[in-house]
């Protein structure tokens, strides 16, 4: 029951939560969705089953049930679809850009029709809530095939005087943080564009990607056009070495990222890649401090944290920062952490057993060195990967949790004076993603925005998508940016030298 | 009386997109069976059964007072509402019509609704409620002095009103719809709950926009500092504008996600509303029986 808070006690006063009112479990159906026994690889338009005869396991991060078994696909499978994609090439880039577009919105609608089915199957295969994917990834999915769709017939006005040219066949290695999403942002602006797909989903997440195979069965996308083979690291290099792929786009770690670009070095290959990001939020003294904290609240905790552009560092102004880590304290103990098909769920399950190790371990050296570590009380369930919404205060920028990529809900929170000093701390990480600004004045913001080297800055908001605002990073976040026209940009070639993304 | 210095009334700046898109977010909760039961006797619990029209009689102020006393006579386990508002001169008979109940009298004064008299007759307006019977006053602060920039003088009046409201619970109308600006309605609040008011209360119910999910989300988080800064506890009524049940459980989440399980109780939230009872007793009577029921079986008043 409710701890007492009427003023006459001595302690200071403080709220409480979660005895008076509890919302009932709410749990999404999932009756509508079928996982196959096994799924198969989808090469020239059909399913088949893997030359290499082998399957792997993917289970529900939630529960560590087995979802169902995923070919896993070898290099003769590789090639058979850089085949498919090669044989499709002449016809869909002769293709006119109405056509291609007629397509693309066929698969805009038809994923929105099926949008629960996908929401569903990815809370089970990735973890992450369902309020989110059917809010958030299923919805950008498919803004994101709309958006591209309405480009296909107008990609001359986008580089007038130029022809532009689709590269060819296009490789794309996409993680397991936002599989359905970072399907639809790898294959719209390529099919808009002319090019055809060989797409590898992450191991450990792979079934939203497979479904996303039926749509275009559905939509009767000409086969080979979009070609998915599932499996694990090494399907991926075999993928990306592969001689017949005129570009590769990859979205994953900075050190893969490295490997690619190194494998893919003098091949003639283009490249873009998304890699890892360290962003900051800079809270100043007259942001809109209650906003602030809903805005560092989805930087980190937004699907666990899971999130290349997360705001994992949280540098306050010093003014403010006892007050501002208070809200956040008390706020973090709000969150609610569970099943993730729940409606009220707003923090799901971390991803992996490897990944909750690696946020274990990271965790365990930043109380080490010396930070103050706060988690929210919340009872986490006794199966499956879980981990509480995490704040580390008084971290100092040398320390490993200041530094590293955690890929999980942990915060690093760091204070300083002026602003000079906040674009230093801000800028003091080898990465270049994203980064927060949270202040009431117009012209700190603008000042900030061009000293932040970062690909993304948002102002008093964090985590916000579009399809028509390019992404992407600079430095150890990568290169070459996804959405907009700029992202177009990246799965064209352009005559007279232009080419190279 | 002397008034604080101008300083006082400074607030922290309020993000507009940013209030809107988690008040938004929060209304997403999915309230099922025995919550959704529980929340919506609460909301009966936190009702202020309210007419406030040229037309009301002392026959049609008696018919909702015994409706506030047991909204559905059919039903134990549906509470009383929390209190009955009306008009000054309306007070004797809600206080006799709900003698026993423990069904509060509330009564709006001070010129309501726009509240443009002069002072003196706003607080005899507040003494007289008083001395009829009513245990709450709502009052309306003087807009046009806030959008002057004479929070001081709004201010003063607050104290005055709450001096004249003795022992009665004061509830302070910010009209946040005339307001607009959700700094102006965070200062509201400040000016409010530093004056000495009970209870903020977002509008008269006279003018549109009334009561809205951004700005009781707001009003609950004013509430809240102010209570973890001082110690004391102000309560919030959102009036005008909810009609439907499911509105009044997107309020009760705001409040319990806001400001915790001390504020869900009829002595910290309260709504003010004439048509949301009955659906809420239609949406309480579905989920006890499965079926919805005919509007017909409800009464009116």
């Amino acid at each position: 029951m409710a701890k007492k808070t009427a003023p006459e006690t001595d302690s200071a006063p403080e709220l409480s939560f979660g005895g008076k009112w509890l919302y009932a479990p709410s749990r999404e159906a999932t009756d509508h969705v079928r996982i196959a026994a096994r799924s198969e690889l989808f090469v020239g338009g059909e399913f088949h089953k893997p030359k290499s005869r082998s399957y792997f396991a993917t289970v529900n991060p939630a529960t560590e049930e087995v979802l169902g078994e995923v070919a896993a696909a070898g290099a003769k499978d590789v090639d058979a679809a850089v085949q498919a994609a090669t044989r499709a090439l002449p016809a869909w880039r002769r293709l006119s850009g109405e056509d291609r577009g007629r397509y693309l919105f066929r698969i805009a609608r038809i994923l929105q029709e099926r949008a629960r089915e996908f929401a569903v199957l990815e809370t089970l295969d990735n973890g992450k809530p369902i309020a989110e994917t059917r809010d958030v990834d299923v919805p950008l999915a498919a803004q994101h095939f709309f958006y591209h769709a309405g480009w296909a017939d107008k990609l001359e006005l986008l580089f007038p005087g130029v022809r532009p040219e689709p590269y060819g066949v296009v490789g794309q290695v996409i993680p397991w943080n936002f599989p359905l999403l970072m399907a639809a942002w790898k294959i719209a602006p390529a099919l808009a564009a002319g090019n055809t797909v060989v797409l590898k989903p992450a191991e450990t997440s792979p079934l939203t990607a497979l479904l996303l195979c039926e749509v275009f069965a559905q939509a009767e996308l000409p086969a080979g056009v979009v070609n998915v083979i599932t499996g694990d690291g090494a399907a991926g290099a075999a993928l990306v070495r592969h001689p017949g792929l005129h570009k590769v786009a990859f979205t994953g770690s900075t050190e893969v990222g490295k490997e690619i670009q190194r494998a893919l070095a003098g091949s003639g290959k283009a490249l873009t890649l998304e890699l890892g990001g360290k962003a900051a939020h800079l809270v100043f003294e007259d942001a809109a401090l209650d906003q602030a904290v809903e805005g560092v609240v989805r930087g980190i905790f937004f699907n666990q944290g899971h999130v290349c552009c997360a705001g994992s560092r949280l540098l306050v102004q010093e003014s403010v920062h006892d007050l501002f880590v208070d809200k956040l304290r008390r706020r973090m103990a709000r969150i609610r952490v569970g099943d993730p098909l729940d409606k009220n769920t707003d923090m799901g399950a971390i991803h992996s057993a490897p990944q909750l190790a690696r946020i274990r371990e990271l965790c365990a050296a930043g109380e080490r060195e010396g930070a103050v570590m706060h988690q929210s009380a919340c009872a986490l369930p006794a199966k499956g990967y879980w981990h509480a919404p995490t704040m580390f205060t008084g971290v100092a920028m040398s320390q490993r949790i200041a530094r590293e990529e955690i890929f999980g809900p942990v915060l690093a929170v760091s204070t300083f004076r002026t602003p000079d000093e906040a674009v230093a701390k801000a800028n003091d990480t080898a990465y270049g993603l994203s980064c927060g600004i949270w202040t009431d004045k117009g012209a700190r913001i603008l000042w900030l925005a061009g000293r932040m080297r970062a690909g993304v800055v948002w102002n008093n908001t964090f985590n916000r998508f579009d399809p028509a605002a390019p992404f992407g990073g600079m430095r150890e976040s990568g290169f070459g940016r996804e959405g907009g026209a700029q992202g177009l940009r990246a799965y064209v070639r352009l005559p007279g030298g232009l080419a190279g993304a | 009386m002397p008034s604080l210095h101008p300083t006082e009334f400074r607030v922290p700046p309020v993000d507009a997109v940013a209030l809107e898109t988690r008040a938004a977010q929060l209304a997403t909760r999915s309230l099922k069976k025995a919550a959704k039961v529980q929340g919506l006797k609460l909301a009966i619990a936190m009702m202020d059964l309210t007419t406030l029209e040229g037309a009301d009689s002392p026959g049609k102020v008696q018919q909702l007072c015994g409706k506030a006393r047991r909204p559905f006579p059919a039903r134990d386990d549906v509470p009383s509402c929390a209190a009955v508002c009306v008009y000054p001169d309306l007070v004797a008979i809600a206080v006799d019509a709900l003698a026993g109940s423990g069904v509060q009298v509330a009564s709006v004064a001070t010129g309501f609704p726009a509240g443009r008299t002069d002072r003196q007759t706003k607080l005899r307006e507040v003494e007289l409620a008083v001395a009829a019977g009513a245990t709450e006053i709502d009052m309306v602060i003087d807009r046009g002095a806030f959008l002057a920039g004479r929070y001081g003088d709004v201010y003063d009046e607050i104290c005055a009103v709450k001096e004249a409201c003795g022992d009665a619970h004061l509830k302070v109308i910010l009209e946040t719809g005339e307001l607009q600006a959700y700094d102006n309605i965070r200062r509201a609040c400040r000016i409010a709950m530093l004056a000495g008011g009970d209870f903020v209360k977002t509008s008269t119910g006279k003018v549109s926009p009334a009561s809205t999910l951004p700005v009781v989300l707001l009003m609950l988080e004013a509430v809240r500092d102010h209570f973890l800064a001082t110690g004391r506890m102000v309560g919030v009524k959102a009036a005008g504008g909810i009609r439907t049940a499911k509105d009044a459980l997107k309020y009760l989440v705001l409040v319990n996600e806001t400001c915790g399980d001390a504020w869900l109780s009829p002595q910290w939230f309260r709504f003010g509303a004439s048509s949301l009872l009955n659906d809420v007793l239609m949406q309480l009577e579905k989920e006890r029986t499965g079926r919805y029921q005919r509007p017909t079986d409800f009464s009116t008043d």
